[in-house]
């Protein structure tokens, strides 16, 4: 094996290694049962006391809903507020402006919804205030919300679910103090010491080689970029992301990073095989969503690794892969792994140019989004998921002569129609946005959004909508989308891609909390076999990658047919 | 059931009537009932037009005129046959329920009217039809039975071939169980006066003809979710379609309404969107032709989910009723006597149980002459039977019932005897001692006879996850016996009708879908607990009213047959749908290359199914989706096979057959196809 290939192993295998113990911390801590981390039990009391919350009261789904929506809605306002106005606010040593009307919509949306789309370069779009107060914040509290959703529906899908499917400003909170806050403080240390600044300093000058003046933005980066990716966020605090020396020093830090944004997602795959005592159910959809992950991930790694055929013409040696867009330090084959992952978990932080990726590898990273439910982001990856065990568990329940039920509840009319309606949004954003798009720039081309008309070019709109609809953050970033048309466009697109998919599965889980236990017999489908498995990635791939397939072929296919028959 | 109604799916007749529906059910109103083929027909309409403007204005930009008429007759076509699909499904209904119904035709009733115009009780002639609810109507040998009821007095033996298909007669009397008359049905002896309980069109049968002939079919819980999911399903399709334009055009592609509709109805369920309603109307078709009447569609389909099924012992566990087996003498006593004295007390003893041991003991009794034997009629108080003459008393009856008599007359029950009871009682059987004089001279071992292939019954409802349950009267050693002989999973004995209802209710506290079948007025309670309650057509009008099935054939092993008819509906159409769309995945090959092909050549290597020409490419994947619906209509009206192998084993067979089915077939047949359209495009 290449040491390259070792590396991308490697880093997935610690994942694993690194995931299942924190699966069962997580299992452990919503159980109510002793943890490590018991010692922040004053801090959270004194924060509900402060609060005026009593987390010990009951929600039911619809209050749970409530609650999430209303601080959700708050969190909105405020930092639409701070980007507006953080040009004149303290802690701007750089003294950035304050963000465009348009802009801060799009930008507080964005992190609201985990999503982390950036049409601003954070060294000169934000102020340190902003970049701490609203955008770490927000990157907090948006992982902890998905990860609060997925809680309650484990508690919904207990096998003695009743009404009360826990409180919610207690998950939520703990999602913080014990999930998030402590490992994004390992993470940064270890990011710290690899060279990624922490400093309220400004800009440094520092005077290159070649004699020149260079002005290097810096600011307390390292915890940040630490959660960034714990949380599936994804927006840097550089414009270049983790492709920037400084927020993706080495090739440790790369590890770290890779292994960060994944951690979370699997080990909520882990923590619902221990919260409810069905652990085979939970390697099933590991393996479910590992297999979706290869089969995005082999095509990515062979295309950049076997090089670009155009460049390879010039008589330019491929023989690193594709390296157009990409940094030396990670080389071709760890920068396809990042790109998988990063598209398919809905972090969207990139340590490559997407924009140069070869078109497979655009196809690739594009599906990862469209899907968006192999692992996924913090909390929401599971419930994108949920819906289409619902869907996949309908018909095979139908196909083994039995009223479809998943994990003793029947899935009738109402729950089809809430998943049908979920499962039908995602194509429906992203198709409707493109064609909107590629209509207004196909009768007026000077609003200059593209600088590579032509298939890749559309591949670009498609995949800025992509991203939007799966709260990935992460652009073909040849677009100028920094106007009043994507902003504003991408922020709708960013609401309904976060909410509703959140609101579905909540919905679905407490509808069905109510009904009856039905006991399992011989007739029963069990979802937690290998079969149902590969039914459901079935589900997934048909209905949720199918429905685009003749947009791929206007985009990345065509790109790649034109490439290889020349 | 009879093989004659084992037709070949496709009579000519019935085909014929099926066509004209085809076009009659065109209609935009019936159409909208279904959302997927809606669209198609919406798609048509517009194909019309284009294929109109084309004539008159041929620009180049649509294609050709004969290019465009063939996709619009191709969609025409593929509405035909779905509409078609359903028609016949109704017309095999309907031809069955047309059997049934002319057991009804109008038949001459001899009404009773209780204050006549010349005197009480008066009999007049009238059509069957004028009978209402409430009207009696007189019957005597050689009469047809002019509509339901309930006889109010009176015995008759009855012939119900008509609508059992059993020519065996069966007899019919007031009060009781066994107190309704079908109309239709034949009285061979006797006379018997029948109060009428349903209004004309109104009764049993005829409410459930209509139900079979689809007229007042309502879609199940299931299929609402199915429609709801294919609905989805369309929903995406007409997105994808529909922003496949802004894209085209951005890409310089222009593209032909015929081709973007062709791409829509290929990718929308219309497979299975054409034979849902087929599917569900052979589901109550099939329950029919197995001699059952559901009352609705979603009992059939509940059928299927059954989890414990109550069955009474008698008649449906074991034959009929128990048989002597063994005389075992008391000590001292001469077995050949002793024989001979149980057969004296069963001579008039004309209970199956009496007539067997006139069997066993082979003993013609016309050669025994007894001078004025007194018979002794068995009575709940005395529970024993038998006969007196000369100075001779013989009893048989309960142990209990003879050990009082014995007792009584200061005997001791011999201990041989009482030992010899527990151990038939234990093996299943049921002990009749038989005491002389007073004096017990012996015990009768009658034994249950279980029906042969019942246990394989069981072995195939507990692979399909069902719990079966007897129900007896028997005492818990002898039904513990015959259960695990039987191998039913559990049992009632000593049952009472309140047992029968709190064990239901009980298993639905649990979570658990419970079918029962019964026949008796104190079956009804259950009946209509039970999730699935089949009455016996034998059974009195309260127990058919109760339940939601009623057997014509009066077989309590009938739930077996209605279980899998239940599975196979949804099987059906779970599998269709499978097939459908991963149908989806060949027609894209087929129709997104012929899209662009012409402005993208490069694109020539996704056409990995080399098709002709973009446009043979467009027909064979249009007509591919068509003609699979009438291909697949033998299917849909037989439904899928049923296997209990368990339902993961089902699972992965089915996805098999008709997921990984569903994608590779139609890239053979559309590429078959484009083999004989490309000689034309």
């Amino acid at each position: 094996m290449n040491t390259e290939l070792f590396g991308v192993v490697a880093t997935f295998l610690l994942t694993i290694l690194l995931a299942i113990p924190l699966g069962k911390y997580i299992s452990k801590l919503y159980k109510g049962e002793h943890t490590l981390l018991d010692f922040m039990a004053p801090f959270e009391r004194f924060i509900f006391k402060v609060s005026r919350i009593d987390p010990l009261i009951q929600m039911n789904w619809k209050q749970h809903l409530a609650a999430l929506l209303s601080i959700n809605m708050l969190w909105f306002v405020y930092a639409f507020i701070m980007l507006l106005t953080q040009g004149s606010l303290f802690l701007n040593p750089d003294g950035n402006p304050s963000m465009s009307p348009d802009l801060s919509f799009n930008t507080a949306i964005s992190f609201m919804v985990n999503c982390n789309l950036q049409h601003y370069s954070g060294e000169t779009g934000l102020t340190y205030l902003t970049q701490l107060g609203v955008i770490t914040f927000l990157q907090f509290v948006s992982a902890a919300t998905g990860i609060a959703a997925l809680i309650v529906v484990f508690n919904a899908m207990k096998a003695k679910a009743t009404e009360g499917l826990g409180n919610f400003f207690d998950i939520f909170l703990k999602s913080i103090t014990r999930i998030l806050l402590p490992i994004s403080l390992v993470i940064a240390a270890i990011l710290v010491f690899n060279g990624t600044p922490a400093s309220f300093d400004g800009k440094d000058t520092i005077t290159t080689l070649q004699g020149d003046t260079v002005q290097i933005s810096r600011g307390p980066a390292a915890g940040m970029i630490a959660i960034k990716h714990l949380g599936t966020n994804g927006g840097g605090w550089f414009g270049a992301n983790s492709a920037h020396p400084l927020e993706n020093p080495n090739y440790l830090t790369n590890m770290v990073e890779m292994i960060a944004q994944v951690l979370i997602p699997i080990a909520l795959i882990f923590a619902l095989g221990f919260y409810l005592n069905r652990r085979k159910l939970s390697y099933v959809i590991f393996g479910v969503m590992t297999f979706g992950m290869l089969t995005f991930l082999i095509p990515t790694v062979l295309a950049e690794t076997n090089g670009n055929p155009a460049i390879a013409h010039m008589g330019i040696d491929q023989s690193l892969g594709s390296m157009e867009g990409k940094e030396v330090r990670f080389g071709s084959t760890a920068s396809a792994y990042w790109s998988i992952v990063t598209t398919i978990i809905s972090t969207g932080s990139v340590n490559s140019m997407h924009d140069s990726s070869m078109p497979v590898s655009g196809a690739m990273q594009l599906l990862g989004m469209m899907t968006n439910a192999f692992y996924g982001g913090c909390g929401v990856g599971i419930l994108n998921y949920y819906i289409f065990i619902i869907i996949a568990v309908f018909i095979s329940g139908l196909m083994v002569g039995r009223t479809p039920e998943f994990l003793g509840r029947k899935i009738e009319a109402r729950e089809m129609k809430i998943a049908t309606m979920i499962a039908l949004l995602h194509p429906f954003l992203i198709l409707v946005g493109t064609a909107i798009s590629s209509y207004v720039y196909k009768n007026d081309p000077s609003v200059g959004w593209l600088n590579n008309p032509g298939y890749h070019g559309f591949s670009e709109m498609l995949y800025e909508y992509t991203s939007s609809a799966a709260n990935n953050g992460s652009g073909f970033e040849g677009l100028g989308d920094n106007n009043w048309f994507w902003n504003v466009t991408t922020g709708f697109v960013l609401i309904l891609g976060r909410f509703l998919p959140i609101i579905g599965p909540l919905a679905i889980a407490g509808i069905l909390a109510n009904k009856k236990i039905i006991p399992e017999s011989t007739g029963t489908l069990r979802t937690d076999t290998g079969t149902f498995g590969i039914m459901t990635y079935a589900v997934i791939m048909i209905i949720a990658a199918l429905a685009f397939f003749p947009a791929l072929v206007l985009g990345p296919l065509a790109e790649y047919f034109t490439l290889y028959n020349h | 059931m009879s093989t004659s109604k084992n037709k070949s799916l496709f009579q000519k007749d019935l085909v014929a009537g099926a066509l004209k529906q085809a076009f009659i059910k065109l209609n935009p109103k019936l159409m909208i009932k279904n959302p997927v083929m809606f669209c198609v027909e919406i798609g048509t309409c517009v194909m019309l037009i284009v294929c109109i403007s084309v004539l008159f204005h041929n620009d180049g930009t649509q294609g050709s005129l004969a290019y465009n008429v063939c996709v619009f007759l191709i969609l025409f076509l593929t509405l035909l046959f779905a509409n078609f699909a359903e028609a016949i499904a109704e017309a095999r209904g309907k031809a069955q329920a047309e059997s049934l119904r002319k057991t009804r035709e109008e038949t001459p009733a001899k009404k009773v009217s209780e204050i006549g115009k010349i005197y009480s009780d008066e009999i007049t002639l009238v059509v069957s039809s004028e009978l209402k609810k409430g009207d009696m109507f007189f019957c005597e040998a050689g009469d047809i039975i002019p509509t339901d009821g309930e006889i109010i007095q009176g015995l008759a033996t009855i012939d119900e071939s008509a609508i059992t298909g059993e020519s065996a007669p069966v007899i019919r009397e007031a009060g009781g169980d066994k107190s309704s008359v079908t109309g239709g049905t034949k009285v061979l002896s006797d006379r018997i006066t029948v109060r009428v309980t349903a209004e004309p069109g109104e009764s049993f049968l005829d409410k459930m003809i209509a139900l079979v002939e689809g007229a007042s079919r309502q879609k199940t819980p299931n299929e609402i979710a199915l429609t709801i999911l294919l609905a989805g399903f369309t929903i995406v399709f007409i997105i994808v379609c529909v922003t496949l334009k802004p894209f085209a055009d951005y890409a310089n592609t222009p593209i032909t309404i015929a081709a973007l509709l062709s791409l829509f109805v290929c990718l929308i369920p219309t497979t299975i969107g054409g034979l849902l309603s087929a599917i569900g109307i052979a589901g109550m078709d099939r329950a029919l032709r197995a001699n059952v009447i559901t009352k609705s569609g979603k009992a059939v389909e509940t059928a299927g989910d059954i989890d414990v099924l109550l069955l009474d012992k008698t008649g449906t566990i074991t034959i009929g009723n128990r048989k002597a087996t063994h005389f075992y003498p008391a000590n001292g006593i001469n077995e050949a006597h002793f024989i001979k004295s149980a057969v004296l007390s069963s001579m008039a003893d004309q209970t199956p149980e009496g007539k067997s041991i006139v069997e066993l003991a082979a003993i013609d009794i016309s050669n025994i002459t007894i001078n004025k034997p007194t018979h002794i009629k068995f009575t709940a108080e005395t529970r024993s039977s038998g006969i007196d003459f000369a100075d001779v008393r013989i009893r048989k009856g309960s142990t209990d019932a003879i050990k009082k008599i014995s007792e009584a007359a200061g005997h001791i029950f011999p201990e041989e005897i009482l030992e010899r009871v527990k151990i038939i009682s234990s093996n299943g059987g049921t002990p009749l001692v038989v005491s002389e004089n007073e004096k017990v001279i012996g015990v009768v071992e009658l034994q249950d006879i279980i029906k042969p292939g019942i246990s394989e019954r069981f072995e195939r409802l507990r692979k399909m996850g069902i719990k079966t349950v007897m129900v007896t009267g028997d005492n818990p050693l002898t039904a513990k016996f015959i259960a695990e002989k039987a191998g039913v999973d559990d049992f009632i004995a000593e049952a009472k009708p309140e047992d029968k209802m709190n064990y239901i209710k009980k298993e639905q506290a649990e979570g658990r879908l419970v079918a029962m079948m019964g026949d008796g007025t104190n079956d009804a309670p259950a009946l209509a607990q039970a999730d699935v309650g089949v009455a016996m057509n034998s059974g009195t009008q309260a127990a058919k009213e109760a339940g939601n099935m009623v057997d014509l054939d009066n077989d309590p092993t009938k739930l077996i047959e209605i279980v899998e008819i239940g599975k196979q509906l949804l099987i059906t159409r779970g599998t269709l749908t499978t097939f459908s769309i991963a149908n989806d995945v060949a027609k894209y090959f087929a129709i997104v290359p012929a899209l662009f092909i012409t402005s993208i050549p490069a694109l020539q290597g996704l056409n990995i199914m080399k098709l002709h020409s973009p446009e043979s490419a467009i027909l064979s994947a249009v007509i591919f989706n068509a003609i699979i619906i009438p291909l697949l209509i033998p299917l849909a009206l037989r439904g899928v096979e049923y296997k209990p192998i368990g339902a993961s084993a089902l699972l992965r067979r089915n996805l098999l057959l008709y997921g990984f089915g569903g994608v590779i077939v139609p890239f053979i047949g559309i590429k078959l196809i484009d083999l004989a359209v490309g000689l034309f495009f």
